[in-house]
């Protein structure tokens, strides 16, 4: 076995390792040995994606000395490579980026906290990507949930706390879910290893047995995870959650986290229970129609807010719903759309949030929508930044946005049955970006006469400037290099099965 | 279906059990209610394994005077999951108590519409 091949279960050990470490270090320490630890995640899993584009297979790490069906493994392919280099970079500049304010927002003798939940929390996104076994799964969905919940309520008032309280209250429904699932699956198939409850499940589907519990089984798992994730009818915790805690927060939750939860689903969807079996299940139908009212709703109401925090948490809304419905479209080049839109609004919504933070900066920290006006003049690095990830999200030709709405159209053309509620509601929910999107845009570039606020130069705020720079760079190599991403995404997913 | 429930009735008491606690977890409004939902919910769950993971007449698989026939054991993997997720659920709920403290402590009420009510009269 080549050395490359350990650095999945290193990089996941050596997060866990240093959230234990943070936790006894000084602030400034903390956040050097976090960055350090992002840099270190990124260049291992982008060793790793490279090696197994190089060898065209996936490889099996066996965690201990039991091999399979009894031990435990982690499974690396092209696909949860690149997610987990994509992951790690999207968190190091969320994380770069809102670093000044979280001196604000943060009481100073707990920032070190903050770090020590970032640890956590990278090391069970990476479990979530890797893992091989459905109970690790489970746990680290937990540790997930925990971490997430810190990260919200870190910032201590009295909504972040309530918008804590309400996102457990929705997660702990969605992991009781989950766990029932798994309990049910393991009952079915005696196994926990995803390989090899997907053989027995082969050999269950062929005699025809079982046909009940595989189906709640699926639904419980399906539901759970969307609660997770803020599909449409769930995501009632989701606005406070990401409008009110400290903005790498924000921009971790929504890029990062929900992402961990849907990449699971399609983990589960490949190589639990098998495409196969899912298409020709009712669930997928249910998630198509959920995911395209997620897509309207989310917009209709990011459009009733006059806060613009709160406008990009509904606007997540609506991109989860997107994501969803490419899975309901129940063909590859749906699947293949919605992790390309995945990674779109990673990338995206990100930006938003941080260069949101540098425009209610420079508006006296109002977030209220009239503040806002001129704030692109005054504070020119964010109004680049927003005016950038709000025409990705509208989906204009060149931009990130733009590739993912074209392929969940191109995949909708493939699916007869479904082509055009998914093409009206695409138009719709464009239109519908379009006009609270560009209304904010309009707004930052509406000059004012004399401004009481301070206008910010890209001079006082360096770092800050290099990050949304970064940022519309990976936009931009979305956007004008999709041909070669999309093709790492269906290779990947040939990987899976 | 009759015989098959009598047969299986731990599973069905799980299954109310997890329902249960699924409902006040969702639709109480007070937040200790809530948090004592979610442990049924979670001991459902684990009742529902333990009761699956073992079959009557047979023993834990520790070995004491030789190794006897695979019949005599039953599978440990059900109750070792059931231990792991028993962790899982004590740590939830301790952050669940302790955010519940704090919202207490800050609004002197533990029912979440009032809390919320009052936030938005805070218009934060």
């Amino acid at each position: 076995m080549d050395m490359v091949c350990n650095f999945p279960a290193v990089s996941i050990l050596l997060c866990l390792f240093a959230g234990i470490i943070s936790s006894g270090l000084k602030q400034k320490v903390a956040r050097v040995l976090n960055t350090v630890l992002l840099l270190v995640v990124i260049t291992l899993s982008a060793t790793t994606f490279v090696y197994t584009l190089a060898t065209g297979s996936s490889f099996v790490y066996v965690m201990g000395k039991f091999p399979a069906p009894w031990g435990n493994e982690i499974r690396a392919g092209m696909l949860e490579t690149f997610m987990a280099t994509a992951f790690g970079i999207i968190m190091l500049l969320s994380l770069l980026g809102g670093e000044k304010k979280l001196h604000d927002e943060v009481e100073e003798g707990k920032i070190f906290l903050y770090y020590v939940l970032n640890d956590l929390l990278l090391s069970s996104l990476l479990a979530l990507v890797y893992t091989n076994d459905l109970f690790t799964a489970y746990v680290f969905i937990e540790i997930n949930t925990i971490a997430a919940c810190g990260l919200i309520m870190i910032r201590q008032n009295g909504r972040t706390i309530e918008a804590a309280v309400r996102y457990m209250i929705m997660s702990l429904l969605g992991s009781g879910m989950i766990l029932l699932s798994i309990c049910l699956l393991y009952d079915i198939t005696g196994h926990l290893l995803m390989s090899n409850i997907k053989e027995t499940i082969e050999a269950i589907s062929h005699y025809d047995t079982y046909n009940v519990p595989l189906m709640v089984a699926i639904s419980l798992i399906c539901v759970g995870l969307a609660i997770k994730s803020a599909l449409f009818p769930f995501h009632s915790w989701l606005p406070d959650a990401y409008g009110y805690s400290t903005v790498s927060s924000a921009a971790i939750l929504s890029s990062l986290v929900s992402k961990g939860y849907i990449f699971l689903l399609i983990k589960i969807f490949y190589r639990v229970i098998g495409v196969e079996i899912i298409r020709n299940s009712k669930i997928i139908n249910v998630l198509f129609i959920f995911g395209l009212a997620g897509m309207i709703f989310g917009s209709l109401s990011a459009m009733k807010e006059a806060d613009i925090r709160r406008m990009i948490a509904f606007s997540s809304v609506a991109q989860i719903g997107y994501i969803y419905m490419g899975f309901g479209l129940g063909t590859e080049v749906g699947m293949i759309a919605s992790i390309f839109h995945i990674l779109t609004h990673a990338a995206t919504k990100s930006l938003l949030f941080i260069s949101a933070i540098g425009l209610t900066e420079v508006s006296g920290g109002s977030r209220h929508f009239n503040e806002a006006t001129g704030s692109g003049f005054r504070n020119k690095i964010a109004g680049i930044g927003f005016t950038i990830g709000s025409l990705s999200m509208v989906g204009l030709p060149a931009f990130a946005g733009f590739i993912s709405k074209i392929l969940f159209a191109q995949a909708a053309l493939r699916n007869p049955h479904k082509m055009l509620p998914v093409l009206i509601v695409l138009g719709i929910s464009t239109i519908l970006n379009a006009i609270y999107f560009l209304k904010t845009v309009i707004r930052i570039y509406t000059p004012v006469e004399s401004s009481i606020y301070k206008p910010l130069t890209m001079k006082d705020q360096k770092l800050y400037s290099v990050v949304i720079i970064l940022f519309v760079i990976i936009n931009f190599f979305l956007g004008l290099m999709s041909s070669m991403v999309t093709d790492w995404i269906t290779r990947g997913l040939e990987m899976f099965s | 279906m009759g015989p098959n429930l009598l047969a299986n009735y731990g599973e069905a008491v799980s299954m109310i059990l997890f329902c249960i606690g699924f409902a006040n977890l969702l639709l109480q409004k007070n937040l200790i209610k809530k948090i004592i939902g979610l442990n049924i919910m979670d001991s459902g769950t684990y009742l529902f394994l333990a009761e699956k993971g073992y079959i009557e007449g047979r023993v834990a698989p520790i070995v004491v005077d030789g190794i006897q026939d695979v019949e005599a054991y039953i599978n440990p993997i059900p109750s070792g999951l059931v231990l792991t997720g028993i962790v899982v659920s004590v740590s939830v709920t301790a952050l669940m108590l302790s955010l519940t403290v704090r919202l207490y402590r800050r609004y002197h009420t533990l029912n979440l519409d009032e809390i919320s009510m009052r936030l938005k009269k805070e218009g934060l």
